[in-house]
């Protein structure tokens, strides 16, 4: 697809900002310029790079983290793969009940599921792709899953 | 991006510019907790010039709110846009902070 790209970052947090702006730009020239892609796309793909880059990764600078973005009609796909051990996506517990509402980590993941219309991560847990559909009954409307 | 500290009275005033997301949580959390250490008891964090906060953010307030409170205090928030104030209800933070429209909402009868 025209509109493919791929990013390789650094493990430094301070790169996160910057190549969400610039995937968020990206999608402004193709033509996803949804007032929502902004808040739900940036929410997947700032935690996506965040998990890859603290847990993923664990802070190691040596460590690198690939991003592959493409954009076809009515849909973006985002893939975030990290160089580390992996986990399992499904031992994360709900940030939102009240034994873990106050707890300070635990969100990300949560964001992500109910930002985006798929979040599917590899057997090995190091791959996480972030699916967003830009038509009627998406996860565009209203900023959230309904 | 960055952090203005200011006093309103006994409360202290917080108003944070740009986003507060992983790469500068620290820094908010290590302004709070100074002046928390200095005697502060009484916090509002302002986000009338804030566009985003990630989960890194979101988990800085619910620890630093946890520690005032230890110390006898109250962090309260005020001017959440639309997309911040979706952020906070999704993950049902809205029931844990005090919220205001504005910060002067939020510093009356603080």
């Amino acid at each position: 697809m025209a509109n493919d790209f791929v990013l390789e970052l650094p493990t430094d947090v301070r790169s996160i900002e910057h190549a969400v702006d610039y995937v968020m730009r990206c999608c402004e020239r193709g033509d996803c310029t949804s007032p929502r892609v902004s808040l739900n796309l940036r929410v997947g793909l700032t935690e996506a790079l965040s998990n890859a880059m603290l847990y993923g990764n664990g802070h190691d600078p040596s460590k690198r983290v690939r991003v592959e973005v493409a954009m076809d009609e009515g849909c973006l796909q985002a893939r975030v793969i990290d160089q580390g051990e992996g986990f399992d996506p499904d031992s994360i517990p709900d940030p939102t009940t009240p034994e873990n509402i106050e707890k300070t980590s635990g969100r990300g993941l949560f964001l992500m599921r109910q930002m985006l219309d798929e979040v599917t991560y590899n057997d090995q847990g190091n791959q996480v792709t972030l699916v967003l559909r830009l038509g009627q009954g998406s996860a565009l409307e209203g900023g959230a899953k309904a | 991006m960055g952090f203005e500290v200011s006093q309103s009275g006994d409360v202290t005033l917080v108003e944070v510019e740009g986003q507060l997301i992983v790469g500068n949580r620290q820094e908010l959390k290590q302004r709070v907790l100074e002046q928390l250490e200095g005697g502060d008891r009484k916090f509002v964090i302002d986000f009338s010039n804030t566009g985003y906060i990630d989960s890194s953010g979101l988990g800085v307030l619910v620890s630093l709110s946890k520690k005032i409170r230890e110390k006898g205090g109250e962090l309260r928030l005020s001017s959440l846009n639309d997309d911040l104030r979706t952020l906070f209800e999704l993950t049902k933070l809205d029931t844990l902070f005090r919220i205001a429209d504005t910060k002067e909402e939020s510093l009356e009868g603080f």
